[in-house]
């Protein structure tokens, strides 16, 4: 049943990661992504990590693609134009990636003493979790939703239209109104 | 087919499928000209990573390493609201979401 449900998902994830790249319109790649997390969801349920995978059903693939998909509406992204980019990513940047992914396998592959997984292993509870985190790690959660105030005061501060700033409109096409939101 | 049912998975296969993930967002950080898209990319580099730390987390017994991707889960929250906020003021500023032709800084 693991092995079946790793594959199926395990595929869903690959096939969602190909079609993001795949995709010309935005909106496509935003819900391909979905699948990516929602399949990434199931994979943390296999592997025990049931909180862990209710949290990446409601924050990664319900609210943050929200703001995704939100925002690919609310700016009209059109198709992408395909260019070749730059010189630089193509000399560089493809086959650094060939070498990152070539040295994560042998890593991988060469590693001894991994385990296996099975559906008979323990889930790790709530509550445990709960226990390190509020216990050992408080300072380190009172610090992130210091964090995380300050991002939503940056978000707003960065998205809203300028009325108040001093130096006023710093649109110089004059089209701010259709993407103000407001 | 019941061996089929009881079959175990190596460990080893999640964390090739979280480098293949992982690849595949630096590709797209690579090929994609589209300023959301691109940052769709790192989100899904992020997914890579949590998904190797839940591996290690259920390979050694360690709730700390759950407890890691919950923090990574929050500054990923926190940086796609500031990210996406970024990506309307370039929009409102030089009405474009093509990387090419957000190019001032460019030397």
């Amino acid at each position: 049943m693991h092995l079946i449900l790793f594959f199926l998902f395990a595929g869903f994830c690959l096939a969602g990661a190909i079609n993001l790249l795949v995709q010309s319109h935005p909106i496509n790649s935003a819900l391909s992504l979905i699948v990516v997390m929602t399949s990434l969801a199931v994979l943390y349920l296999l592997l025990g990590a049931e909180f862990l995978a209710a949290a990446q059903v409601i924050v990664y693939a319900g609210a943050i693609m929200v703001l995704f998909t939100f925002v690919v509406m609310l700016l009209n992204a059109g198709r992408e134009e395909r260019t070749m980019g730059s010189r630089t990513a193509r000399k560089v940047g493809f086959p650094a990636v060939v070498a990152i992914l070539g040295i994560l396998a042998t890593v991988i592959l060469k590693a001894q003493g991994l385990g296996v997984a099975g559906l008979r292993d323990g889930i790790t509870s709530t509550e445990e979790l709960s226990r390190v985190l509020f216990h050992e790690l408080l300072l380190p959660f009172e610090v992130t939703s210091v964090l995380i105030l300050i991002a939503i005061l940056g978000a707003v501060a960065l998205a809203r239209h300028g009325d108040g700033d001093p130096h006023g409109n710093q649109d110089p096409h004059g089209n701010g109104e259709r993407t103000a939101g407001k | 087919m019941s061996s089929l049912f009881s079959m175990e998975i190596p460990i080893t296969w999640y964390l090739l499928l979280s480098a293949v993930l992982f690849s595949l967002g630096v590709v797209g950080f690579l090929i994609k000209r589209n300023l959301i898209t691109v940052f769709m990319s790192i989100e899904l580099m992020l997914n890579a990573v949590n998904l190797s730390f839940v591996t290690f987390a259920h390979q050694w017994h360690a709730v700390r390493g759950q407890i890691f991707v919950f923090f990574v889960m929050m500054v990923a929250a926190a940086e796609a609201a500031v990210g996406l906020a970024i990506i309307i003021a370039v929009f409102r500023a030089r009405a474009t979401l093509a990387v090419d032709r957000i190019d001032l800084m460019k030397l």
